[in-house]
């Protein structure tokens, strides 16, 4: 038995490299208009709630800045990432990886519990018990793929007028299409916050069994077999 | 065993593309008709959800925006605009030509006397910023009508008195956004009439797109069957220009 299934994977690659082309082509286009505003509609220097930097060109795709080639990127692997999603989550709702692997009991929330659990990540103990994830990674894989990533993609659909028209119920939900560029941008942010964490947390965890793992299928380890 | 090696091709394409993505692989071939690509997957969506006849929200008053941003050209520069700028646009003239059975030339004062819609919608530029309108003017659809559509008819090109960067700013769109009710030749913003730096005297109104495709400055309506031959053949200046997309509905 793999200790990632094969849809797994695929997903998560895909989903690793959507997640940078969009974070990185999404920071050109912010340079395009480097304000957020709150509400349906802003434009003006006074409206705005954030004044952003303009991001420098190694942190954009492409390199220079170009609204037409950033969109064009944005909003190809756009595509991937939520269709991606949707298989993943049909996938895993039907495989069993998330009743297995993801679902949390009530008293694993309770702060004690929380503060023993990141006590233990600090002195770099990240055993899991009898289940494939500790309780952080299940709270944090959780929060993205139910929270983060879905309102990524909703309010990047949100910011359409096409869409705004077809489904006004996706717009509504953020409270007007600024805000919902607004959350848009925060919740990108924190996305790369995890990826960033993600990262260190794999390379302090044994990289090559996790990398491996994470490309091959890997083995279940004997506590979970 | 081979099934293995096929799985790993797969996660090692998947990282290459990666590794040589960026700017220098979108302008080679096959990127850049993926991308195409993307705009007709984006507007199928949109045609397969909502038939492309949904109405953009109208909003009331009280969520008009304090002052309309302009953007683009804000003050064309010719003599015979600035002419026309100083006469109050009195002697400005709309045609409609190309594939229709009887071309017009309308003056502002006979596109005052068909019949008005007014809607209070949000514009949604490019760069990411909105402002909240309330724009009047007779629909599109009701000039086409006069004019009658020829059959070969498929495309509504824009004409406009602006240049930008020595190029004369067009748009276009398909029959369907040119028959939606919210397309409006638009005379007047918040019950006045189009400032210069909206578009005096008359702008499209192509809600559900974004604001590039909302021609300002017009000066002429024609039907085409085909964009090839007008501009660089992509339907519009940024089009041509910068490669937005010609379906901005997203």
């Amino acid at each position: 038995m793999k200790r990632h299934a094969l849809i797994t994977r695929v997903w998560h690659w895909l989903t690793a490299i959507s997640l940078i082309v969009l974070f990185m082509s999404g920071l050109n286009i912010s340079n395009a208009h480097p304000r957020l505003y709150w509400g349906h509609a802003g434009f003006a220097s006074e409206e705005a709630w954030l004044h952003l930097i303009r991001y420098p060109g190694w942190m954009t795709i492409p390199g220079h800045y170009s609204l037409a080639q950033a969109r064009s990127w944005h909003l190809f692997f756009a595509w991937p990432l939520a269709l991606g999603l949707t298989i993943f989550m049909i996938a895993s709702l039907a495989n069993g990886h998330f009743r297995r692997d993801l679902v949390t009991r009530w008293r694993e929330w309770r702060w004690s519990a929380v503060k023993a659990d990141i006590a233990k990540h600090f002195s770099l103990d990240f055993s899991t018990g009898a289940s494939k994830y500790n309780f952080l990674q299940k709270a944090s894989y959780g929060l993205i793929i139910f929270v983060f990533l879905p309102v990524m993609i909703f309010s990047g659909i949100a910011m359409s007028p096409a869409m705004d028209a077809n489904w006004p119920w996706v717009v509504d939900m953020f409270g007007g299409r600024q805000s919902a560029r607004s959350i848009h941008f925060l919740c990108a942010w924190a996305l790369m916050g995890f990826l960033l964490l993600h990262v260190i947390m794999v390379l302090l965890s044994g990289p090559l069994r996790q990398l491996g793992g994470m490309i091959t299928g890997g083995r279940r380890s004997e506590e979970e077999a | 065993m081979k099934n293995r090696l096929g799985r790993r091709g797969v996660l090692a394409a998947m990282s290459a593309l990666f590794a040589t993505g960026c700017a220098r692989l979108a302008a080679t071939g096959p990127v850049s008709s993926l991308f195409e690509a993307t705009e007709s997957w984006n507007k199928g969506l949109h045609d397969l959800l909502g038939r492309r006849s949904a109405l953009a929200r109208e909003f009331s008053p009280e969520y008009l925006s304090p002052d309309f941003r302009g953007n683009g050209t804000v003050d064309p520069d010719s003599d015979q605009y600035r002419a026309h700028a100083a006469a109050g646009f009195a002697g400005w003239q709309l045609t409609v030509s190309g594939l229709v059975r009887n071309p017009l030339s309308l003056s502002m004062d006979d596109i005052r006397a068909l019949p008005q819609r007014t809607q209070i919608t949000r514009h949604d530029c490019v760069e990411g910023w909105s402002a909240i309108g309330q724009w009047t003017g007779p629909q599109l659809s009701a000039l086409l009508e006069m004019a009658g559509l020829r059959e070969e008819a498929r495309f509504i090109v824009f004409r406009c008195a602006d240049t930008l960067a020595g190029g004369d700013y067009y748009e276009s769109i398909d029959l369907v956004d040119a028959f939606h009710p919210q397309t409006i030749v638009a005379h007047s913003l918040n019950g006045e009439n189009v400032p210069i730096k909206n578009g005096a005297p008359l702008r499209m109104r192509i809600e559900r797109q974004l604001g590039y495709k909302h021609a300002k400055y017009l000066t002429g309506i024609e039907a085409v069957a085909s964009l090839e031959g007008i501009g660089s053949g992509k339907g519009g200046y940024w089009e041509d220009r910068a490669g937005y997309q010609w379906y901005a509905g997203i």
